[in-house]
This record gives C-alpha cells, sequence and structure tokens, in this order.
C-alpha cells in the first residue's frame, strides 16, 4: 500500500545530540497543521529510526499520557538515546524554531487577516492538513496485521474509536477507560505466556 | 489583533501559570483538548481575551509550522506578553513531561512483562481510530460548507495519494494547499 520500509528492515539511530535536534527541528518546520503526519514520514521513512510497529507503540504510549502528543513523543524518543540530555534537545527542536515564528506571526497577523487570499491560503492549508492526517492513518493500519487481538477485532475497535470520537463525540479520558480498558483486556488474554 | 496585553500583576500572572499547570495534567490525548477550558478561564472568568482574540490565537498557531500546542503560547503572548508566553508554555509542558519522562522509563524497564506488551497491543487499534477522528474533525468544517467542499476534498484526495504512493515531503502538499486557498479554489 505504501513506500515505507517494512518492520525487517534494519534500523538506525542517532550519532549524536546534534542530529537528534536538526532531525526534531525539521520535522517541526514541516509541519503545518500538527507535526504527527511528518514524523512517520522522518522517523520511519528517511532516518529509520523507528519501525512502524514501533511508531505506533509510542503513539499510543504518548496520547494516554497527557500533554501534547508529539512532544511526548519527542521527548520519550531523545531520552532513549541520549537520557535526559536527549530529551532536551529533542524538546528544544521541536518547539524553539516554530515559537518564535508563531510569535512573529501573531504580529503580523492583525495587518494581513482582512485580505482574502490570506483567509483562503489558511482554508487551503487546513484541508492539506486533513488529508495528512488520515494519509497517515491509513499508512499505519498495516501495522495491526501483526497485532495479536487479530485483524477483525483491531478494525473493530479503530472503528469503534473513531464513532465514538467524531460522531458521538465522547471526551477522551471516557473513550480511553472504556474502550482502552476493554481492547487492554483482550490483549491481556492473548498475551497468555 | 492588537497586542492589547493589559499589564498583568505578578498574582494574576502565577494565577496563569497555576492554571495551566493544571490543565498539563488533564491534557490527555493533545493540549487541544483542553482548550474549552482555557477559553473559560481566559476568556468568560478573567476577560483578558476576547472571543474573537481566542479564535485567532488558534488559527494562527495552525497555520504556523510546528506542534499544535503552540497556540498555548500565542494565547500567553496575547494575555502578557512574553512573560505571558513564559507562563502558560512552562505550565502547559512541565507536569506532563516530567510524568512522561517517568512513566516511560519506568514502561520500557518492563517492556517485555505481559502488562506493558498487553498495553500498547490494546492501545494500538484506538490510536489509529484517534488518528482517522482528527482528520475527521479537521476536514469535517469543509465538507459541510458547500462553497469549500469540492476544493478541500479534491486537496483530501490529493494528499492522500502523493502521501501513500511516493516519497515526497508534505511540505510540498502544503504549499499546494496555500495557492489553491490564495486562488480562491478551496
Amino acid at each position: 500500500m505504501s513506500a515505507t520500509p517494512d518492520r525487517n528492515a534494519a534500523l538506525e539511530a542517532p550519532a549524536s545530540i546534534a542530529e537528534l535536534f536538526l532531525a526534531f527541528n525539521r520535522m517541526a518546520l514541516q509541519g503545518f497543521g500538527g507535526v504527527l503526519a511528518v514524523a512517520q514520514r522522518e522517523l520511519v521513512e528517511r532516518k529509520r529510526w523507528l519501525s512502524n510497529e514501533q511508531f505506533v507503540d509510542m503513539l499510543s504510549v504518548s496520547q494516554v499520557l497527557p500533554g501534547p502528543n508529539i512532544v511526548n513523543l519527542s521527548l520519550v524518543l531523545g531520552d532513549r538515546y541520549f537520557g535526559l540530555r536527549g530529551a532536551a534537545a529533542a524538546l528544544a527542536g521541536m518547539l524553539l524554531a516554530p515559537l518564535a515564528i508563531v510569535l512573529a506571526l501573531t504580529a503580523l497577523y492583525a495587518q494581513f487577516a482582512h485580505l482574502p487570499a490570506v483567509a483562503g491560503a489558511l482554508r487551503g492549508m487546513g484541508a492539506v492538513a486533513a488529508g495528512l492526517v488520515i494519509a497517515t492513518a491509513f499508512k499505519l493500519l498495516g501495522t495491526l496485521k501483526t497485532n495479536r487481538m487479530g485483524q477483525r477485532i483491531c478494525v473493530a475497535f479503530a472503528l469503534l474509536t473513531l464513532a465514538a470520537v467524531a460522531w458521538l463525540r465522547w471526551p477522551l479520558l471516557w473513550v480511553i477507560l472504556g474502550l482502552g480498558s476493554l481492547a487492554i483486556g483482550i490483549a491481556w488474554k492473548q498475551w497468555r505466556p | 489583533m492588537s497586542s492589547v496585553h493589559a499589564a498583568l500583576g505578578a498574582t494574576d500572572l502565577l494565577g496563569l501559570f497555576a492554571h495551566f499547570l493544571l490543565l498539563s495534567l488533564l491534557a490527555v490525548g493533545g493540549a487541544i483538548t483542553t482548550a474549552p477550558d482555557m477559553h473559560r478561564y481566559v476568556v468568560t472568568q478573567q476577560h483578558w481575551l476576547s472571543d474573537a482574540q481566542f479564535s485567532a490565537s488558534v488559527a494562527i498557531a495552525q497555520a504556523a509550522p510546528g506542534p499544535n500546542v503552540l497556540f498555548v503560547a500565542v494565547l500567553g503572548w496575547n494575555v502578557a506578553g512574553p512573560l505571558g508566553t513564559l507562563a502558560t508554555m512552562s505550565g502547559i509542558l512541565l507536569p506532563s513531561t516530567a510524568l512522561s519522562l517517568w512513566a516511560t522509563r519506568w514502561g520500557a524497564q518492563r517492556s517485555e512483562t505481559r502488562g506493558v506488551r498487553a498495553f500498547t497491543t490494546g492501545l494500538a487499534p484506538l490510536t489509529l481510530g484517534l488518528l482517522l477522528s482528527t482528520g475527521w474533525i479537521l476536514a469535517e468544517p469543509f465538507v459541510r460548507n458547500p462553497a469549500q467542499r469540492d476544493g478541500a476534498l479534491a486537496l483530501i484526495g490529493i494528499t492522500l495519494l502523493v502521501m501513500t504512493r511516493t516519497k515526497a515531503s508534505p511540505m510540498w502538499l502544503v504549499a499546494l494547499g496555500a495557492w489553491a486557498g490564495a486562488m480562491g479554489w478551496v
């Protein structure tokens, strides 16, 4: 379905803290409308620091923990390679340059917000951002094939989550406590030693 | 948005910081999930920002590159300038950062245990469902607006094709979206 390296391809690791910082900086600066789609492309497909399966695992943990998902993911990955200094470097790479840009934009916004072309460009970027997130989800669906719960149960849980969050607008906390505990319970049985 | 930073006193800044500290630990699923409560505090309760200023803060952060959490920095800036940004950003990041590091180190030492395996195996399909939901929530306003539907669906379709069939950088797609929007097609 995609040009993604398969999970058996050899993984690599950042050679230095500087490389880690630059990688996260590059990701952040490409991340219009959110960094998640770019993160999958950079970390899995370009850098090969993670397999698709590892990416989904880390994302699952980042989503359950409080705080911005992509910030949690940066911290965890930086910490895994270089400890606390790595976590700090990844976080700085993810936040510093975009912070400067967004504050500069805040200052400029007042002057240009009334132009129809500017408002239109924002809408166009918003539509692409939606497409990017959906494309990332499609690419990662393949990882469910190797999930111990089996493909059918996985697809059912993914669809139930989609219905609960996007259609019924349940608060995320309830979705994770309800559907999440059920899924973890099923997985617990599958991992019986 | 004129920078109205009302000169907030030290007590107000501390209150802002404390409120975001608390929200940090409630932000399961990302900072944007606590936006309704930020709105209640900053707009309804404290009157530091107007409704329009709040919405514009979120829109600006969406248009800029980087993590979505940066809307919190813009909110802080619009409330109280650089000190406001410092208060909101450190507040929203410190507790969740510390907890994430601690929890993942704890989990990493036990990554081969049945409990941790069941946890990640069970949550993987929910994670993908949440990604699809985020995509839908971002796309929905365009789909519901007849004037924008066709252009937006075309952009989303092109994005899906390019992302799943090629190795092109998402940046080109964002540029295409900006251009198509500026031409008035979305």
